[in-house]
């Protein structure tokens, strides 16, 4: 199957300092993409190249096997849902939410008709009349939705929708969008910084650092077998421990571990760690520590209390490393 | 405080600091109530007066509407309202719509726009009075800027300021001059607040800048043209110095506008009483135009 957007050799810099360089990456018909990073990684002017709102310095952009780089944004047959939502302060919610098929001039039945069913299906029925001004954030969030939904076009391209709803609402909304795009079978590149957000929603996560790829996959693949020390000490909550050795840099999950003595088999067998700092969480304690030099995560289940300074032996499974170069920080192949 | 080295009870404590708070809030007012009352309040009142009481610059002891009445016998003052008006009629939609149009072409991505954007508002911080007579340079029927270039077309000159079918609207092109770029930075300010995402948002929906600014850009500076409407407005029956240089309201009252008859008829023909009558009109036009406007047009704008 010939993939539905094709980015190739994307290069965008601003001053001479490359923003985006040389991204490739293709997403199938009907796959949610998630384009994850620190701020300032590059994926917003990704986004915003293959919306047309930005002219890349070089590179080709096909959308359905044809390359779009020549055309307007409107031309695309895309739709953009922005993290400032982007709503008409002035128009009512329906009036937002008609706004592009009044522009694109579309019959009014069929106006009416596109629009009952997107008002539907994010649930805004009892506030289409209401201004922006007095909506909630979520609801907000679902005008905009509403927008992208009325518009019928195939691909959608999502700005850090949720990065201004609170933590409960964020959740819901996840699921929200995630069965909207099942639905209605959209192809969705959704640019996050929060990877419980690319984690739980996308079909396939591409990790951008400083505008380029450190990492394209399906979302265990970040967790299970991370490319580089980069997604190592990106992904994870907290992140993976890499700890310095002779010959590579050894990585270990704080989840994986464990405290010898803890009704543990195998005691006797780990190495000394001195104990910083404990954090409780609720259902699990980050116990933090200090080993070769190196800080060490480790999370424990339940409440833990440590002193300060008191030494603790710790050990994980051989199975549970994973393997750097020292050099590069790319994955060494030998440990599979 | 020195008050408490004394035995008092809690309620005259109270009462003195009350007062003496009193004193110091009236203390602070002073200055500037002591101009308002000399140079706002005293003058309408004894305007008001004065049209009720006078009779030429005499004072007479009882009432009478004498002056009311002759306002509505006078020709003249008819032929100066409805140059006043229809001098606001055309400068005031004239100006704002070049105003929005300038600030438009300058908000957007322009070489040397810094300069276009002076250039546009030099003519705000001149005086009228210098304005006037810049303009005088273009108007004049012999070496005038304007006649020179009619005359290498072959055309035998327009009398700018002298005929009376012309005269008026050679003033409003003067004041359109000078206001449009006053308007636009108003304009330019409220552009620049306008969340540039919205713009993203319509071109995504492939919107038409002509829809992009019937839809959107237009409404959201709807606040601002409700102000500059004000303004402008007021602006156009308050402006007279340049009568002064050009036309003083002639020939034979053809350019004549409702300010500038005041000063005439209290200042040239000496009927202090029957200018505080006309004083009075004014000031009643411009009070309903307000309330009209604000009436009318801020049920239609929208406030975030």
């Amino acid at each position: 199957m010939s993939s539905f957007l094709k980015v190739t050799n994307l290069c965008r810099y601003y001053d001479n300092v490359a923003a985006v360089q040389k991204i490739n990456f293709e997403v199938n018909e009907g796959e949610f993409v998630a384009l994850l990073g620190p701020s300032g990684c590059g994926k917003s002017t990704t986004l915003k190249m293959i919306a047309g709102l930005e002219q890349p310095d070089s590179g080709t952009i096909e959308i359905q096997g044809k390359n779009v780089l020549d055309r307007a944004p409107g031309k695309r047959n895309l739709s953009m849902v922005f993290q400032s939502y982007a709503l008409f302060p002035h128009l009512s919610v329906k009036e937002n939410i008609l706004f592009g098929l009044k522009a694109r001039k579309v019959p009014k039945p069929e106006r009416q008709a596109r629009l009952d069913k997107a008002v539907e299906m994010v649930g805004l029925g009892p506030h289409i009349n209401k201004k922006p001004g007095q909506l909630s954030g979520g609801q907000s969030q679902r005008v905009a939705l509403a927008r992208s939904i009325v518009s019928n076009a195939p691909l959608c391209l999502m700005d850090e929708p949720l990065s201004n709803l609170d933590t409960k609402l964020r959740a819901d909304m996840r699921t929200e969008i995630r069965s909207l795009q099942k639905q209605l079978g959209l192809t969705v590149v959704y640019v996050t910084h929060d990877q419980i957000e690319a984690m739980s929603m996308a079909d396939k996560i591409i990790l951008l650092n400083q505008g380029r790829i450190e990492q394209t996959a399906a979302p265990e693949h970040f967790y299970d077998k991370p490319l580089t020390t980069f997604v190592a000490s990106f992904i994870g909550h907290p992140p993976m421990n890499l700890i310095p050795q002779a010959d590579c840099v050894l990585g270990v999950r704080p989840e994986h571990v464990v405290i010898v003595g803890d009704g543990d088999i195998g005691a006797n067998t780990g190495v000394e760690m001195v104990v910083k700092e404990c954090d409780y969480q609720g259902s699990e304690t980050i116990v933090t520590g200090e080993y070769s030099g190196a800080e060490i995560k480790a999370c424990l289940a339940g409440k833990r209390s440590i002193d300060n300074g008191e030494v603790v032996k710790i050990r994980w499974e051989p199975a549970a490393e994973h393997r750097f170069s020292k050099q590069g920080g790319q994955r060494l192949k030998a440990d599979g | 405080m020195a008050n408490s080295l004394f035995p008092l009870t809690a309620y005259t404590i109270y009462s003195t600091m009350q007062s003496s708070k009193q004193i110091h809030a009236w203390l602070l007012l002073l200055p500037a109530m002591c101009l308002l009352v000399a140079f706002t309040h005293y003058p309408v009142v004894k305007t008001i007066a004065r049209s009720f009481y006078g009779f030429g610059t005499r004072w007479e002891s009882k009432p009478t509407l004498e002056n009311y009445r002759y306002l509505l016998e006078d020709d003249v003052l008819m032929q100066v309202l409805y140059n006043s008006f229809l001098y606001a009629a055309i400068t005031v939609p004239v100006s704002i719509v070049l105003a929005i149009a300038m600030a438009l072409w300058v908000n957007g991505k322009l070489a040397g726009k810094g300069l276009l954007r002076t250039a546009y508002f030099t003519p705000t911080v001149l005086p009228m009075i210098s304005v006037a007579n810049i303009w005088l340079f273009f108007y004049s029927p012999e070496i005038g800027l304007l006649n020179k270039l009619l005359g290498l077309v072959g055309h035998g000159g327009i009398n700018w300021l002298g005929d009376p079918s012309v005269a008026l609207y050679s003033l409003m092109a003067m004041t359109i001059w000078k206001e449009a770029g006053f308007f636009m930075i108003f304009y330019l300010a409220a552009l620049q607040t306008i969340d540039r995402n919205l713009y993203d948002a319509a071109a995504i929906e492939n919107a038409s800048s002509w829809t992009v600014f019937r839809r959107i850009t237009f409404p959201l500076l709807m606040p601002t043209t409700l102000f500059v409407l004000v303004n402008a407005l007021l602006n156009a029956f308050k402006l007279v110095d340049h009568l002064f240089i050009l036309t003083k309201g002639g020939p034979n009252n053809a350019s004549n506008l409702l300010l500038y008859y005041i000063f005439e008829n209290a200042f040239s023909f000496f009927d202090t009483a029957y200018a505080s009558a006309l004083t009075v009109l004014l000031l009643v036009v411009l009070v309903v135009l307000a309330l009209l406007q604000f009436g009318v047009i801020e049920k239609r704008v929208h406030y975030r």
